[in-house]
C-alpha cells in the first residue's frame, strides 16, 4: 500500500513569500549606495581590521579556556563535602558575578596604582620573586584576568548544574566497580554532564566573542573597537560596522558548527 | 567450618535519626547463594550498600573474604579507610542494581571493559576479548556495539551482570535485579543468575522471585524493620514459616 504523508500546502506558499521578501531586502541593500559596499570591500581584509579580529579571537579563546578550567574547579569545589572548599567557591562566584566586568577590567588595568610591586616571599624569610606590577600586568593580562575570572564564575554554575543532572545511580555503579573519584568524574559523570553543559557554554562563547569589545576601555583594540577607530577618522560609520558584523557572523557561524559537532559527540547513546 | 566469604556482626545503620539496620548478624559461605526477602523499607538495599561501603555504617563490623570492610581496626577503634583503599575492596565485589545503571554514553562492550581497563589496568585488547566471552555467556554477543538505550530492560540487566563479572569478583550483590523488568523479561535474567550460581559464585540476592530463592538459594533470610526475623533453608522457610511476620509477608507476595 502507498503511504502518503500529510500535505502542507500553506507551508509551501509561506516559504515562497519569505524567499521573495528576502530577495527584495537583499536587492535594496545591495543597490543602496549609502551602504558603501566598495568601502566594505576595501576594509574587509584591511590589515588593521584583521589585527583586531585576531585580538578578538585570541581574547575569546584564552579567556574562555581560563573560564572553563577555573569554572570546572569551582564547580567541583562547590559540590564538595568539604565545607571550606564549597564556601570558598560560593564566595568567589558571588563576588565575580556581582561586580560588573567593566569594573573588573579597569581594576586589573590599574592594579599597578594599588600595588606598585608584586613580591613572592616566605614571611620573614628570603624574597623568591619580585617585579614591578606594570611589567606583570600588561593590558593583555589585565584583559584576560577581567574577562576570564568573571567567566569562570558563570561557567562554574553551568557546570555545577550539569554535574547535578547526572543521576546518582551512575556514581554508585562506578564506585561499585572500584573506580576512584577522578576516574568517575572524568569517564562517567563529566561526559554525561556535557550534554547539559554544552548549549549554555556555547551561548557564553558566542557572547564572549562580542563581549571582548569591553576591553576597549583599557585601550585594547579588538575587532569592533578597531572599526570604531577607523570610522572616527574617516566618517564611514556604516560600512565599517558592516565589516565588523560580517566577521562576527563568520566567527559565530564556525562556532555554531563546532557546537553542533560537540553536541553530537556527547549526545551519543541518548 | 571454613571462614565465610561474608561475615556480618551487629551491623547498625541510621539515616538521620531513623535506624534502618538495627543489628544484623549474617554469614555467607563461599560458593553459596544467600537470598534476602522482606517488605519495602525493611533495609535490604541498605544492607547490600553497606557490604561494599557505598554507605557508611554506624555500628558493628563486616568482613568480606576475611578483610574488614571500609575500616581499619586499631586499639579498639575503627578508622575509616581512605577512598583509594575502599575502591580497591569494591573492585572485588560485584553489584547489580534494580535500575541497571549502565553508563548510557558507552556501548555494551565499553560498559564492560571500562573498569577492567581503568581500575585493573588490563590491556584494552585483553579486556575486549574477555568482555566478548562474557557477552557470549549472557547471550548478547551480537549486541556488543549497542548503546543501553537500544537494549531492552532484560538485555540491559544482563549487560550489567557481565559488567560486574568483568572485574572477576569474589562476591556478587544483586539488589532486586528483576523488579524493574516487564514480566516476560524476568526469566532471561534469572537464567543468567542461575548459571552464575552453578559456577560456584558467592551471591547475595535481594529478590521477590520466591521460586528463584527456592531453587537456587542455599540460605534465605527474611528481614523486617531493619532486623533479620527468620532464617533457614529457602524450602523450609518458604513452606513452613515460623514467624507471623514472615507468614503475613509471604501470603501477600504469593
Ligand atoms: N539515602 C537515604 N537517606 C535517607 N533515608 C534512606 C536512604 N536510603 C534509604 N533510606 C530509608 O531507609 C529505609 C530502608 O531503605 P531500603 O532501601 O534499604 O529498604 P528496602 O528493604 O531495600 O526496600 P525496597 O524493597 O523498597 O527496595 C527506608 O525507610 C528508606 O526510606
Ligand atoms: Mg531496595
Amino acid at each position: 500500500m502507498q503511504v502518503i504523508p500529510l500535505r502542507r500546502p500553506w507551508t509551501w506558499a509561506a516559504s515562497v513569500l519569505v524567499v521573495l521578501i528576502a530577495a527584495g531586502v537583499a536587492w535594496s541593500v545591495a543597490t543602496n549606495p549609502a551602504f558603501g559596499w566598495p568601502v566594505v570591500a576595501e576594509y574587509l581584509f584591511h590589515e588593521q581590521i584583521l589585527a583586531g579580529l585576531i585580538r578578538t579571537l585570541e581574547l575569546t579563546v584564552t579567556a574562555m579556556l581560563l573560564g572553563l578550567v577555573l569554572g570546572t574547579a569551582l564547580a567541583i569545589m562547590r559540590l564538595s563535602d568539604n565545607k571550606l572548599l564549597s564556601t570558598l567557591s560560593w564566595l568567589y562566584i558571588w563576588f565575580f558575578r556581582s561586580v560588573p566586568v567593566l569594573v573588573q577590567l579597569i581594576f586589573w588595568y590599574n592594579f599597578g596604582a594599588l600595588y606598585a610591586h608584586i613580591t613572592l616571599a616566605i614571611p620573614w624569610g628570603p624574597v623568591l620573586y619580585s617585579a614591578s606590577t606594570n611589567s606583570v600586568i600588561t593590558p593583555l593580562t589585565a584583559a584576560l584576568a577581567g574577562l576570564g575570572l568573571a567567566q569562570a564564575a558563570y561557567t562554574a554554575e553551568v557546570i555545577r548544574a550539569g554535574i547535578l543532572s547526572v543521576p546518582s545511580g551512575q556514581t554508585r555503579a562506578a564506585k561499585a566497580l572500584g573506580m576512584g573519584p577522578a576516574t568517575i568524574f572524568i569517564r562517567i559523570v563529566f561526559p554525561q554532564a556535557m550534554r547539559v553543559i554544552i548549549p549554555p557554554v556555547g551561548n557564553e562563547v558566542i557572547s564572549m566573542v562580542k563581549g571582548t569589545s569591553l576591553v576597549s576601555v583599557i585601550a585594547m583594540a579588538d575587532l569592533l573597537y578597531t572599526a570604531q577607530l577607523i570610522y572616527a577618522r574617516t566618517y564611514e560609520t556604516i560600512p565599517l560596522l558592516i565589516v565588523a558584523s560580517l566577521w562576527y557572523l563568520a566567527v559565530v557561524s564556525i562556532l555554531s558548527i563546532a557546537q553542533h559537532a560537540l553536541e553530537r559527540h556527547y549526545g551519543r547513546g541518548a | 567450618m571454613t571462614e565465610p566469604m561474608v561475615r556480618i556482626r551487629g551491623l547498625r545503620k541510621s539515616f538521620g535519626t531513623k535506624e534502618v539496620l538495627c543489628g544484623i548478624d549474617m554469614d555467607v559461605q563461599a560458593g553459596s547463594v544467600m537470598c534476602i526477602i522482606g517488605p519495602s523499607g525493611s533495609g535490604k538495599s541498605t544492607l547490600l550498600s553497606c557490604i561494599n561501603h557505598l554507605e557508611r555504617i554506624d555500628g558493628g563490623r563486616m568482613w568480606v573474604g576475611g578483610e574488614l570492610v571500609g575500616y581499619r581496626e586499631r586499639a579498639g577503634k575503627l578508622y575509616e579507610l581512605p577512598e583509594r583503599k575502599v575502591a580497591k575492596m569494591r573492585a572485588r565485589i560485584g553489584m547489580v542494581f534494580q535500575q541497571f545503571n549502565l553508563f548510557p554514553h558507552m556501548t555494551a562492550l565499553q560498559n564492560i571493559i571500562e573498569a577492567p581497563i581503568r581500575v585493573k589496568r588490563q590491556p584494552p585488547a585483553e579486556a575486549r576479548a574477555k568482555a566478548m566471552v562474557l557477552l557470549e555467556r549472557v547471550g548478547l554477543a551480537d549486541r556488543a556495539a549497542a548503546f543501553p538505550s537500544q537494549l531492552s530492560g532484560g538485555q540491559q540487566q544482563r549487560v550489567a551482570i557481565a559488567r560486574a563479572l568483568a572485574m572477576e569478583p569474589q562476591l556478587m550483590l544483586f539488589d532486586e535485579p528483576t523488579s524493574a523488568l516487564d514480566p516476560e523479561l524476568v526469566g532471561e535474567v534469572l537464567a543468567v543468575m542461575r548459571d552464575l550460581a552453578a559456577t560456584g559464585m558467592t551471591m547475595m540476592v535481594v529478590t521477590h522471585e520466591l521460586s528463584f530463592a527456592r531453587e537456587v538459594g542455599d540460605d534465605l533470610v527474611f528481614m523486617a524493620d531493619g532486623l533479620i526475623m527468620e532464617r533457614g533453608s529457602p524450602r523450609t522457610v518458604l513452606a513452613n514459616p515460623r514467624e507471623p511476620r514472615t507468614r503475613e509477608f509471604l501470603s501477600r507476595v504469593l
